[in-house]
This record gives structure tokens, C-alpha cells and sequence, in this order.
């Protein structure tokens, strides 16, 4: 621990600096997020979508995991938003309004989020007050390719059956028969 | 930089994806609103695999990307199907397997 801060306090401009990209990324995803549950136009909701998948890539290269950065860029901005907007296109009747939830319905996931907001809140408070992240270089691609076809290799041949089903498995349930 | 910061960001992401989830009727809104929620649970796994300084924490976040990208695939053919039988996609009329 006393390491840790003495590493902190050796790199302090660069840590605020990292805190003050820190405190933007994350204001601008939590305004997307929000704006992106209770906007009423479907097109625009996938919009905000894509600011808020994109500051959690920025999040990631602050955290030294490039790879999953780019990754996160690629797949979910690149493809994942792309097939949303096919998704709406392709069901057009509901291309305007989402002709909205009741005002009771809204307002008790209203209160289920702010109360799952508060225990999960005070929990990381309670127990992760004072725990230092320092972070010294980035993760090279070589460490994460190592432990994706080394250690990992059982989970990662899981998740390409996984992908493999799931795309035959959404071809027969969306073909014309 | 503390870790909490990027744990109490996950957290209020979670909390809005829940809200989306609960108070959409819309199918597709519904997906995206369980896009942000992994997204979260992503911020999270990096978070600590960057605090032990353990890879582990980015290959699994991999992983749910793979996942992620599974899941909207499958959902979104079922609700293709559902708007192909029905002409809507909202969920509240999805009730045709009730008893």
C-alpha cells in the first residue's frame, strides 16, 4: 500500500490529468446512458448508444487495456450498433415513439434502480474507499494473446461454439418459411 | 486514481440499463438498454484486472463482448419474428405462452 501511494504521488501531474479525463469520459456516459433509456425516438436511443459504448473504450485505454479498447470499438460501435439500426429499420412501424411505458410502470424501475444504485454504492464505498489504482504502463496485446491461447483456451473455444451457435440459431429463428 | 471511480461508474451504468429494461416496452430499446448493463459489468472486470495487474480481467471482458454480440444477435431475430407475427414489438403484448 505504501508503495502504491508512493508510485502515485511520483507520477501526481499525470494522475490528475488522468483524473480530470477521468471525470469527463464518465459525465458524458452517464448523460448518453440516461438520455439513452428515456428518449423517445428509437434511431436517436441507438445514437446515444454509441457515445456511451465509446467512453467506456476511453475508460479502457485509461486503464491500460488497449486491446479491449479497440476491441470494444470494433465489435460493439462497428458491428453490434450497426445490426441495432438494422433491427430498427426492419421493424419500421416502431421507427418513431416508443409509444412509452405506463407513468406508474416507470416510476417503480424508477425506484428499483435508485435503491440497486444505493446498496450497490454503499457496498464499493463501504469496502473499496481508499484502494489505489496505479497504473504504470499499458497491457501489451502480446500478454493478452498469451493468456487467451494459453490459460484461457478451454473458455475462449466455448465462446467460438458459442458465436457459431448463436448465428445459425438466429438465422433459423429470422428465415421466411 | 482511485478504483472506486470506475466502480461507482459501473454501478450508475448498471442502475440506468435496469431502469431501461423495467420501463421499456419496445423490444429493441430493451437490447440497448441491456447493451449498457454489460458495458458496466465490462468497466468493472477491466477495473480490477488493471488493480491486480492480471490479465484475466481483459480476456474476460473479451469474452463478454463475444457474448454481447451473441445475445443481440438472437435478440434481435426474435424480435424481427415477433414483429414479422404480430406487426409490433412491444413486449407487453408478448404474451402468447400465457397460460
Amino acid at each position: 500500500m505504501t508503495g502504491a501511494l508512493a508510485a502515485a504521488s511520483a507520477g501526481g501531474d499525470l494522475l490528475v490529468a488522468q483524473n480530470v479525463f477521468f471525470a469527463a469520459i464518465a459525465a458524458v456516459m452517464v448523460f448518453s446512458a440516461f438520455r439513452c433509456v428515456t428518449t423517445r425516438n428509437v434511431v436517436h436511443a441507438a445514437l446515444w448508444l454509441v457515445l456511451v459504448l465509446v467512453g467506456a473504450a476511453a475508460q479502457f485505454i485509461l486503464l491500460g487495456a488497449e486491446f479491449v479498447a479497440v476491441t470494444q470499438v470494433l465489435v460493439y460501435v462497428g458491428a453490434i450498433v450497426v445490426l441495432f439500426l438494422f433491427g430498427i429499420m426492419l421493424t419500421r412501424a416502431s421507427m418513431g415513439d416508443d409509444e412509452t411505458a405506463s407513468g406508474e410502470k416507470r416510476v417503480m424501475a424508477a425506484v428499483v434502480a435508485v435503491l440497486l444504485g444505493l446498496v450497490t454504492g454503499g457496498a464499493l464505498i463501504e469496502s473499496f474507499s481508499d484502494t489505489r489504482l496505479v497504473i504504470n504502463e499499458p497491457q501489451p496485446t502480446s500478454v493478452v494473446s498469451d493468456a487467451i491461447f494459453g490459460q484461457y483456451i478451454i473458455a475462449f473455444e466455448a465462446v467460438s461454439v458459442l458465436l457459431l451457435a448463436a448465428l445459425i440459431g438466429a438465422i433459423v429463428v429470422a428465415r421466411k418459411d | 486514481m482511485l478504483l472506486n471511480q470506475f466502480l461507482l461508474l459501473g454501478a450508475v451504468l448498471f442502475c440506468i440499463g435496469v431502469y431501461g429494461v423495467l420501463a421499456r416496452r419496445n423490444g429493441v430499446l430493451v437490447l440497448i438498454s441491456v447493451e449498457i448493463i454489460l458495458n458496466s459489468v465490462n468497466i468493472n472486470l477491466v477495473a480490477f484486472g488493471a488493480l491486480n495487474d492480471d490479465v484475466g480481467g481483459a480476456v474476460f471482458a473479451l469474452f463478454v463482448i463475444a457474448v454481447a454480440a451473441a445475445e443481440v444477435g438472437i435478440g434481435l431475430a426474435i424480435v424481427l419474428l415477433m414483429y414479422r407475427n404480430r406487426r409490433s414489438i412491444d413486449l407487453t403484448q408478448a404474451d402468447m405462452l400465457k397460460g
